[in-house]
């Protein structure tokens, strides 16, 4: 396959990827959906996640986000992450306590907005260690 | 007429005070670079954030059901002013000028009989500002991002504000900050954050032939979502640019303090000198008058 797309991934901090792929699959709100060339316009949010790239048909890298959006055109897919690391760089003793803190969060919050917000973290951290266990698995 | 001595003391004062200004000169600039990368560093993000925006943007125009952070509440009777500044001072005018903009617009917005509220970031704004509109101020932050600003504290900022304009505190928000333009020359600038302004650069995108995009959840969704995450961008943009100019400043400053101590110095060794040479020349004549005399 000739045609590349050129993938970006940015976080506020940094630029963490800009590069010429063969596919990206990118974890969005209502399902996961992989990236070609030539792919249709296309906005979508992004939950927490891994967001694999492709080259040659095998994953030549991973990344893990914690939720953004995607911008998809024939020509390239932007994904703004509020936060993306390598799975390699996620601690998983601090991921794991972090999740019991946040449960006994929950457990203390008092109003629904509060739940919303301690949930939303929950997610991300959860997310977190599935990317963990996903890799350490392999 | 200060004695040897007082001279003595007084040159080997300015020279500490010499020591201690070009070792925060130095300080200021390893600092500024690294403030300089991580605000570079920052642009990206903005940039496609800036360009989603447009896109989205121009495809609910009109619209009645916009969200209320880009369209605002249809009023601009309450203002609230973020007022960006540093927790340290030496470093030159960088504070007083973003405080003196600052009260300007303040001045401006009540001669046209709005109510104002500020929102100070940084200690030093908040001291300057504290007594003339002490009662105005709604919210203060202070020690934000030491020893590096995290996009986290931006957000933790833009959470407060935003939730102050869900409760109906105010109607129109405005940041004013320093943009770093060069170590030496930082441009006071202010910027509206709510309702969000279109930048010309995203109108010409919504202007220009563009595919229609498709959006998933809907464009209402991915727009709720996507302006309070803006407002945390700006805000970090914002502040990744006072950090820059903050460092700047007090580089600039501090330089020219070295330089001024260098001439103090000068002046005072030579002044030393002189008298030295005179209470000399005094000793001197007294031995020999008081030989002839005999």
């Amino acid at each position: 396959m000739a045609e590349k797309v050129a993938f970006e991934l940015v976080s506020p901090e940094r630029l963490l990827i800009s590069e010429a792929v063969d596919m990206v699959v990118v974890p969005g709100t209502e399902g996961h959906f992989g990236v070609l060339p030539g792919h249709a316009p296309f906005t979508s949010t992004v939950r927490p996640g891994v967001i694999e790239i492709y080259n040659g048909g095998e994953v030549t890298g991973r990344l893990f986000v914690a939720g953004g959006f995607a911008e998809v055109t024939p020509e390239r897919c932007t994904v703004l992450a509020e936060e993306a690391m390598a799975p390699g760089e996620i601690d998983r003793g601090q991921v794991e306590s972090q999740i019991r803190d946040l449960g006994e969060d929950m457990r203390g919050a008092q109003t629904d907005t509060e739940r919303r917000a301690v949930q939303a973290r929950l997610l991300v951290a959860e997310a977190k260690l599935a990317a963990l266990e996903e890799t350490s698995g392999r | 007429m200060p004695s040897l001595k007082d001279l003595r003391n007084r040159i080997s004062s300015v020279k500490s005070t010499q020591k201690i200004t070009s070792a925060m000169k130095m300080v200021a600039a390893a600092k500024l670079r690294r403030a300089q990368e991580q605000a570079e560093a920052g642009r990206p993000y903005a940039d496609r954030m800036e360009r989603m925006l447009g896109s989205l943007t121009a495809s609910l125009e009109g619209r009645e059901d916009a969200p209320r952070l880009l369209a605002g509440t249809g009023r601009d009777n309450v203002h609230l002013i973020i007022v960006a500044t540093s927790d340290r001072g030496l470093c030159g005018a960088f504070n007083s000028s973003i405080v003196r903009d600052a009260r300007r617009l303040m001045k401006d917005l009540r001669g046209d009989g709005k109510t104002i509220k500020i929102f100070c970031i940084g200690r030093k704004g908040q001291e300057q500002l504290k007594r003339e509109f002490g009662s105005h101020i709604v919210d203060t932050v202070d020690e934000v991002g030491k020893p590096r600003l995290h996009f986290g504290d931006a957000s933790g900022i833009a959470e407060r504000v935003h939730a102050l304009f869900e409760a109906g505190e105010f109607d129109v928000c405005t940041i004013v900050y320093n943009h770093f333009r060069s170590a030496m020359t930082q441009l006071v600038t202010r910027q509206q954050l709510i309702p969000w302004p279109l930048s010309e650069a995203a109108e010409e995108v919504a202007e220009g032939p563009r595919a229609v995009y498709e959006y998933e959840p809907s464009e209402e969704e991915i727009l709720a979502e996507l302006m309070p995450l803006n407002l945390a961008v700006q805000i970090y943009r914002a502040l990744l640019e006072n950090a820059a100019s903050e460092q700047g400043a007090r580089m600039t400053a501090m330089d020219s303090a070295t330089r001024n101590a260098g001439d103090m110095i000068d002046k005072l060794t030579l002044y030393y000198n002189r008298t030295r040479q005179a209470y000399i020349t005094n000793e001197l004549i007294e031995i020999i008058s008081g030989a002839e005399a005999l």
